[in-house]
């Protein structure tokens, strides 16, 4: 559950990217977070994982109450996410298998335990064969499907993501779409930020439209822009 | 942290120094360098600091008897000497063996002073406890019966305790900046190490890993830095001082002072390096770390 209470946020140089957000996400559905350049979206996604800190207001994901958090508590509210980021920041120094593990390393899991659960990952994102590549040497869509599975292989109630089909192709946009639909079939949150209509308007979904640092739309299955 | 997740990170820290391969090779380069100029100026100081103290140590009074004191009268001026609470040891040399000693270092024309016509003393070889004593402990002697005259080495021997003093002083103030500049240098190699890696530790704080997970294989990375780079600098400096110490000993032999035995001395230097090496690379990383670790 993700929930935003009279949320604000201005920036250092006085701008103001969030505006009073109010909004409830319940466990399981999957919303796209929609705006043109600048709107406040990336700020919205980032206040969920506490990259940015609001600047008055109250946030909640899950049981963590993010303006009472402590510095060595994020670590755990991160784990009870998984994000994926628009330039995937993978390890890269790492193997494609070192990536995906080294999110089950942190949670101290028995190596057995992580070579299935990397396989397993890897298997649904379609690059087993992969996974003693550097990410260097994979295509932008192969390494955004790395960064999936590495948001998705302990298995978090709750998928962020920023826009992770800007890069891509609109082939392999649709093959990331899959992924994250799937994922959510099985009950996972799913909150992707995105400026992309065709998949908007395509696979139906709540909207969350972003202007000026304002929340102007929330739409059950609502079209990119307010009449499609 | 469990056994298994110290494991991980003894792995990966390994994993790691490979994988960052030329910035690996020229960290160890750097520490190697700073080492090597550690151990060879310590070699040289603490050697120096060995001959100072040998030099000191040679250092005694001679207490010339009069003459025509009896056996008698020498033993209880020779108790008298062993109660000033500074002598450590007395030697006695007849006028005799002084004889001898003055023809061995001037020539065989001494000897005609043999038998009656020796114009020498008996005399009383004390040795203190400290270098510096010899000083009083030659002026109370003076003053004592039956004493002829009592002799320190006076001015040179002055000026030589001077001289030591400051090879002491400017020896541990070298040594200190030394440590000091070799802290620096490690650190900093290590420092800019870990600033190239500032991206892969923000990625790691965003996938959930704590900040002691994070920091464990960089520590570890440090302190392998350092004990690799302590390598080479350990194996110049043993051959180097084990084939110094054959040349210059064959010099120094006849004047019975002495270098550090390289047994004891090169043991001791190494494990130096070593320690220097890991713990300034250990603490290195776990320090420049600190900023990207903040929240
Ligand atoms: N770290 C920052 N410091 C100052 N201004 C920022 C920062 N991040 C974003 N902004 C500003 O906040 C506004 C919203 O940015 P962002 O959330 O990235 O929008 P979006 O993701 O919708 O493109 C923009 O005007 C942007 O310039
Ligand atoms: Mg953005």
């Amino acid at each position: 559950m993700i929930e935003f209470k009279h949320v604000f946020k201005k920036y250092t140089n006085d701008i103001e990217a969030a505006s009073d957000f109010s909004i409830k996400i319940d466990q399981g559905e999957f919303v796209y977070v929609v705006g043109p350049s600048g709107a406040g979206k990336s700020t919205f996604i980032k206040m969920m994982y506490r990259e940015e800190k609001p600047t008055s207001g109250q946030i909640k994901i899950n049981e963590f109450e993010l303006d009472k958090i402590k510095g060595h508590e994020i670590p755990y509210l991160r784990r009870e996410l998984g994000i994926v980021f628009q330039d995937f920041k993978l390890l890269p120094k790492m193997t494609v298998f070192e990536n995906v593990a080294y999110a089950l390393q942190v949670i101290e899991k028995q190596p057995t335990e992580i070579q299935q659960r990397v396989k397993r990952v890897l298997d649904l994102v379609g690059l087993a064969d992969k996974a003693d590549a550097f990410p260097n040497q994979l295509s932008g869509g192969e390494q955004q499907r790395i960064a999936i599975a590495r948001a998705i292989a302990n298995q978090p109630g709750i998928v962020i993501a920023d826009e992770p089909t800007g890069n891509l192709d609109p082939d392999t946009a649709g093959g990331i779409m899959d992924i994250l639909e799937e994922i959510n079939q099985q009950g996972t949150t799913v909150v992707m930020a995105t400026h992309n209509s065709g998949i908007v308007n395509q696979r139906k979904h709540r909207v969350i439209e972003i202007e000026d640092g304002h929340i102007i739309r929330d739409q059950r299955k609502g079209g990119f822009s307010k009449n499609e | 942290m469990n056994s298994l997740t110290f494991k991980r990170h003894l792995k990966e820290s390994f994993k790691s120094l490979k994988r960052n391969g030329w910035m690996t090779a020229a960290a160890i380069s750097a520490v190697a360098v700073t080492l090597l100029l550690v151990g060879v100026l310590l070699a040289i100081l603490l050697n120096i600091n060995k001959v100072a103290s040998d030099i000191e140590n040679d250092v005694q009074v001679r207490v010339l008897i009069n003459r025509g004191t009896t056996k008698k009268q020498q033993q209880q001026l020779r108790q008298e000497l062993s109660s000033l609470s500074d002598v450590k040891s007395i030697r006695y040399s007849s006028k005799k063996q002084e004889l001898k000693n003055v023809i061995g270092s001037y020539g065989k024309e001494f000897k005609l002073f043999s038998g009656d016509d020796n114009p020498l003393n008996d005399v009383y070889v004390v040795k203190t406890k400290q270098p510096k004593q010899t000083v009083k402990v030659a002026e109370k002697a003076e003053h004592m019966k039956y004493v002829y005259t009592a002799k320190y080495g006076g001015a040179s021997a002055k000026k030589l305790f001077h001289v030591v003093d400051s090879v002491r002083t400017w020896g541990t103030a070298i040594g200190l900046l030394l440590l000091f500049v070799a802290v620096f240098l490690i650190s900093n190699t290590i420092r800019i190490t870990i600033l190239s890696r500032k991206n892969e530790i923000a990625i790691m704080r965003l996938v959930g890993a704590t900040n002691g997970f994070i920091r464990w294989p960089f520590i570890l990375e440090g302190a392998w830095t350092g004990l690799f780079g302590a390598i080479l600098p350990i194996v110049i400096i043993d051959f180097g001082y084990v084939w110094l110490y054959r040349v210059l000993m064959a010099s120094l032999a006849s004047t019975g002072y002495q270098l550090l035995t390289p047994a004891t001395f090169l043991l001791q230097i190494d494990l130096l390096l070593i320690l220097i090496g890991i713990i300034i690379g250990a603490l290195g990383s776990a320090v420049s770390m600190r900023r990207f670790l903040k929240i």
